[in-house]
């Protein structure tokens, strides 16, 4: 057993390069933009050369050498805040995401194992919840709390939560009813085993798939609220925010303000093409069985 | 009773529970609000009267029961309370902050409506026809593309080129009562290029996704094993089962649409009910945000539903049962 | 109508009508293209009616479909031709191919359910090839498809094409598609396993109304089954396929009374295998007046009895919709029954899984009919089979590896299986795990659901001596789920047979399969079909002669 554990592991990675050798050019370039993203987003403070929120000069100053995207309305430096705001937008709507799996994952397992009146309760409240688009709900619930960092986490999580819970249910119910779900009830085993043995390893890859489409949704939902000035609020650096602040630049003919709106963009562009592709991957697998 | 009314019905039922259980959620922002929320309103300088006396006149002395119920009568009534924010001067309903906005946001939604679906579906249908062709390839890598943006990046992008660069269009969409219908249209140009951009997008790869959906379906190959021609195996024996489908992708498009429309509005200044809803947010003008939310809310119920109706009104096994 | 009560006529051969050389076939799976035809070689005349037998993955249907010019979508042709009568086929152009279907070559599928487009009237589809392709006026086709409904005796033929398909049953529906099929009078018809999902004694009458049709119009037929008996009422000349590949070909009574090929004797293995009844006084288990419902809904068991003696095993024979499932999930506990008690070993067991102990749940194991489904995916061998020996023994480490070891020897699987997850094995290695993981809780009853129903036949004969074995040498006791009656003959001591529900009949399993027997257990029994291309007209005569 153990010596062959590495064996079937080793062939799995092969198997996996094997793959990625034979994926399409989208999904190398988005593969390639999302490691370049990380990499910004994790050493901002190293890469960036100025601070956050320093002001290091006029406003709306041009494109320089020295500032190579200009300052902004406060004679910030553009090219240091889009680093930094790579490291805000993207860790926020990482968080945000991950609460909506983690709640919303929970619930919809629950939901499809204990059924009944459970599922019943938790399906017509989030059905009800659902009929609130999504933003118009996140709109509402900013205006009472308040729009922090952690507000906007827990509100676009819970948002987002309601689709999650839907899909992770779905997927559940159907590795529920197979038989050796079934099986196991039958041998008397416990409900964490039933849940962490044999229904999520097989929900997880569905699950992955959706995290990558979720987070981007949730990505733009910030960007957007930011955008309109409800999301992250200044002084912070936010690639929705920096749209909102520089916009009347647009009507002189200036691109600056379409950076950040760029950077927003190729990010949900590269994930969008990447999870295009393991969607093609795992429904192909499937075929072939 | 008919199964096909039954259902109906039972559907008809369910519209209006849901919207009684968001009209409950949407009611009871008012009591999660923070104790200091009067204060941050009125500014610090507000006494312990002021404070008592706000508080009165949003009703936080009732019951919460009581409250709900004279909230939802008057409702009803359109008649949606007073603005926070007009409070000081001169008092402004939240109906009449509204009643213009909302014919703004629908005259904007209905024509990219009238321009979006037709082209959508047309694209959609085309593009499941000729599935995997060049045609159908660049399609979806450039639905995917525009997809996957932001709203104000596209609008700005759109507003760089044909506004401020070309000069063909105007760049912002300022309108008022006088606008003639004409000089509206153009001045809306934008904003509805903008979001039939992205709504085509949607409903193109979910039309094409549903289309090819139903050509997998045994009954399809057995009618090309009986010598149809390809024209009435679509026009006869795919059709009348696609409404069902096709019905569902344009109420969740359409619905999709409800919601862009507050991002678009703000990047075009246009005086629509999304504007309205992010200036009330802003200010914290909580009655303003309750209808606009309700309004939303009940627009998007009332889309899925008929979506709905629809799709069980052409379902044969209901039309014609055992 | 009438040509079934008499014996069949032996038909002139016509000229060639349909002739495929050297077919090559391949599909797509994961962008890579295999071989699913592997250079057939075919010929039919005119009037005669070709068997096509083979296993899954045989590639009979595609050859089938490959007669219309036809390829199923992710399929192409590679190689070879197909003419019929004169035509080329490969090459013909598309507009001159589709003209012939429905016409000239037709078509009747497995599933008449998915097959008739749910938005059209019965009538409308049965009558749409000849008023499309200008055939027939309107009134005449109707008048004609009405006529074939009566031809193949189906009920209230005035009316019945005016329904809609969901309104009408599944040996109906596939009576009209055959209706359907034949409103051109095409010279040759593809019946694709049209009586595959219906249960036997509506096959029997499906059956009889396709070979009287296909006789009276002189038409012929490309008549694909997986089953042999089947196959043998219907041909005149069977083709086995095996892999893509030809396995052997000669005329039906030829090939019944002296097959050449192992892999041709093999597709009736199970039909050979008999097991000696005996029977003990020692219960295991007692079902004692046992009512079952879903729900608030209709009762699935009415005041079910059944006993199975300790070692021996009972099985358990009826149609869908018998309860002979829901009877094995009131004793596992899945469903407490409404009324009645469940005795095991004396003693009553409590109703419901939950209230079970872990002893009582050792003790009966459960084997299910698909081992895709019962085995988790994600779990190699070691866990799948590890897991009841850690749950119910507590063994570990070294001794759970070797007890593993040993339990895979006692399924005739060596030990390299240990770390293979269930895709990367075939339908009966993965039902031999099945087995072991049964086995490794070392129970006295094993609950077999249909454990062979899934599986090609040699593979279910292997299955079903290596329950045999183990229950000569562990004295357990199986409750055996099945609506095969070959499968019976091959392993039960004593039969039940359930109908709507209720127990028909029950005993040993020599005095169940003998007659004389309930009405039911007459039809069930009479209508199993026999490797004996005389059995269907046989089995007519007899019924007609009972009726007058």
């Amino acid at each position: 057993m153990e010596t062959k554990v590495p064996r079937a592991r080793r062939s799995k990675t092969a198997a996996a390069l094997r793959e990625l050798k034979k994926a399409p050019w989208s999904a190398w370039f988005g593969l390639i933009v999302l490691l370049g993203y990380t990499f910004v987003a994790l050493f901002a403070p190293l890469i960036a050369p100025s601070k956050e929120s320093e002001i290091v000069g006029d406003s709306y100053m041009e494109w320089s050498a020295l500032y190579p995207f200009g300052t902004d309305q406060l004679g910030r430096d553009m090219l240091s805040r889009m680093i930094f705001a790579a490291q805000n937008s993207m860790g926020i709507a990482l968080a945000a995401t991950m609460f909506s799996f983690l709640t919303g994952g929970i619930l919809g397992i629950m939901a499809s194992i204990l059924r009944g009146w459970f599922d019943q309760a938790v399906s017509r409240f989030i059905d009800a919840l659902m009929a609130i688009p999504s933003l118009i709900f996140a709109l509402m619930m900013l205006s009472i709390l308040g729009s922090t960092a952690i507000n906007l986490i827990i509100v676009i999580g819970v948002v987002d939560a309601t689709r999650v819970f839907r899909l992770t249910r779905a997927v559940s119910m159907n590795v529920v009813s197979l038989d050796f779900v079934e099986a196991a009830r039958l041998r008397g085993e416990k409900l964490p085993w039933v849940v962490f043995r044999e229904i999520v390893p097989n929900i997880l890859p569905p699950l992955i798939t959706e995290f990558g489409l979720r987070y981007c949704f949730v990505f733009l939902t910030i960007s957007s609220l930011s955008f309109l000035g409800l999301g992250l609020q200044p002084p912070t650096a936010d690639w929705g925010l920096m749209v909102k602040e520089n916009a009347t630049l647009i009507t002189y003919g200036d691109i600056t303000p379409l950076l950040p709106a760029g950077a927003i963009a190729l990010l949900t562009v590269a994930i969008n093409f990447v999870v295009d592709w393991f969607l093609h991957k795992t429904s192909g697998l499937r075929d072939g069985q | 009773m008919h199964p096909l009314a039954r259902t109906i019905l039972q559907r008809l039922g369910l519209g209006l529970m849901t919207l009684f259980i968001v009209s409950i959620v949407i009611f009871s922002m008012v009591s999660w609000l923070p104790g200091d929320f009067a204060k941050a309103i009125l500014g610090q300088a507000a006494t312990e009267e002021t404070v008592a006396a706000f508080q009165k006149e949003i009703g936080l002395d009732k019951p919460p029961v009581q409250r709900y119920v004279e909230w939802v009568g008057n409702v009803v009534q359109g008649e949606f309370g007073s603005s926070f924010a007009s409070r000081v001067g001169y008092k402004r309903t939240v109906a009449e902050l509204i009643a213009p906005r909302l014919a703004n946001t629908l005259f904007l939604a209905s024509l990219t409506a009238a321009i979006a679906v037709p082209l959508a579906l047309a694209l959609g249908i085309l593009a499941a026809l000729y599935r995997n062709s060049l045609f159908d390839r660049i399609v979806n890598s450039v639905t995917l593309t525009t997809i996957s943006m932001p709203e104000f990046f596209m609008a700005y992008l759109l507003m760089l080129f044909l506004s401020v660069k070309l000069s063909w269009l105007p760049g912002l969409a300022s309108v008022d009562a006088e606008t003639e219908l004409l000089e509206r249209i153009t001045r809306c140009a934008l904003p509805t290029l903008t979001l039939t951009l992205v709504i085509v997008a949607h409903m193109m790869r979910m039309t094409r996704a549903a289309i090819i959906n139903l050509l997998a379906c045994p009954y399809i190959e057995m009618a090309r094993l009986k010598g149809m021609s390809k024209s009435r195996v679509i026009l006869r024996h795919a059709l009348p089962n696609a409404w069902a489908p096709i019905v569902n992708v344009v109420a969740f498009n359409l619905a999709y649409l409800v919601v862009g429309v507050v991002v678009v509005e703000a990047v075009f200044t246009y005086p629509g009910i999304g504007q309205l809803m992010v200036d009330a947010v802003t200010a914290r003008d909580i009655p303003v945000v309750q209808a606009c939310a309700l309004i939303f809310a009940a627009t998007y119920i009332m889309l899925n539903l008929t979506a709905d109706i629809i799709s069980i009104a052409t379902n044969p096994r209901l039309l014609h049962p055992r | 109508m009438a040509n079934d009560n008499v014996k069949r006529p032996t038909r002139e051969k016509g000229e060639i009508l349909l002739e495929m050389r050297d077919l090559r076939i391949e599909g797509e799976s994961d962008d890579v293209w295999h071989q699913i035809v592997k250079g057939v070689d075919l010929t039919l005349c005119r009037g005669e009616v070709l068997g096509l037998i083979g296993e899954s993955g045989a590639g009979k249907s595609t050859i089938g479909i490959a007669a219309m010019g036809f390829a199923h979508p992710g399929c192409r042709f590679n190689g070879g031709s197909i003419t019929f009568d004169g035509i080329d086929l490969m090459n013909a152009p598309e507009e001159v191919k589709r003209k012939m279907r429905g016409s000239r070559i037709s078509y009747v599928a497995q599933s008449a359910a998915a097959s008739f487009n749910p938005a059209h009237r019965l009538i409308d589809q049965t009558i749409e090839t000849e008023t499309q392709q200008g055939i027939r006026d309107t009134q005449a086709s109707i008048a004609d498809a009405k006529d074939l409904y009566s031809r193949l005796r189906l009920p209230n033929p005035e009316a019945i094409g005016f329904r809609y398909p969901h309104q009408v049953s599944g040996g109906q529906l596939q009576r009209v598609m055959t209706a359907m099929a034949m409103t051109c009078r095409p010279d040759l018809i593809i019946f694709d396993e049209p009586t595959t999902a219906l249960d036997v004694t509506t096959q029997v009458e499906v059956l009889a109304s396709i070979r009287a049709i296909v006789e009276e119009f002189h038409t012929a037929a490309i008549y694909i089954t997986h089953d042999l008996a089947v196959v043998a009422q219907m041909a005149h000349r069977i083709m086995v396929l095996r892999h893509g590949k030809l396995v052997e070909e000669a005329p039906t009574r030829e090939m019944l009374a002296a097959p050449q090929d192992a892999y041709t004797r093999s597709l009736w293995a199970v039909r050979k295998l008999a097991k000696e009844e005996s029977t003990t006084y020692d219960l295991i288990l007692k079902v004692e007046h046992v009512d079952a419902a879903y729900g608030s809904a209709v009762k699935i068991l009415d005041d079910v009895s059944i006993s199975v003696p300790r070692g021996r095993t009972v099985a358990v024979v009826g149609e869908s919709g018998s309860g002979k499932s829901t009877l094995a999930r009131v004793v596992t506990g899945l469903l407490p029954p409404t009324k009645g008690s469940v005795k095991f070993n004396g003693a009553d067991l409590p109703p419901a899984l939950a209230q079970r102990d872990k002893e009582s749940l050792r003790r009966i194991q459960m084997i299910y009919q698909s081992p895709d489904t019962a085995l988790n995916p994600r779990q190699r061998v070691y866990d799948i089979i590890g897991r009841p020996l850690t749950f119910y023994h507590n063994l570990r480490g070294k001794a759970l590896k070797d007890r593993i070891v040993e339990l895979l020897k006692m399924i005739e699987l060596d030990e390299s299986y240990i770390d293979r997850l269930p895709g990367e094995m075939s339908g009966g290695q993965k039902q031999r795990i099945c087995i072991a993981r049964a086995l490794a809780a070392e129970p006295d009853l094993i609950i077999c659901d249909e454990v062979t129903s899934a599986l090609d036949q040699i593979v279910q004969e292997e299955i079903l001596k290596l329950l045999l074995r183990l229950q000569a040498e562990f004295e357990i006791s199986y409750l055996f789920i099945t609506h095969d009656i070959a499968t019976v003959r091959a392993i039960a001591d004593e039969i039940v047979v359930m109908n709507q529900g209720k127990v028909v009949q029950q005993g040993l399993k020599t005095k169940v399969l003998s007659p004389p027997h309930p009405a039911y257990t007459e039809l069930l029994l009479s209508s199993v079909p026999e490797m004996d291309p005389d059995w269907l007209t046989n089995l007519l005569q007899k019924r007609a002669a009972k009726t007058k």
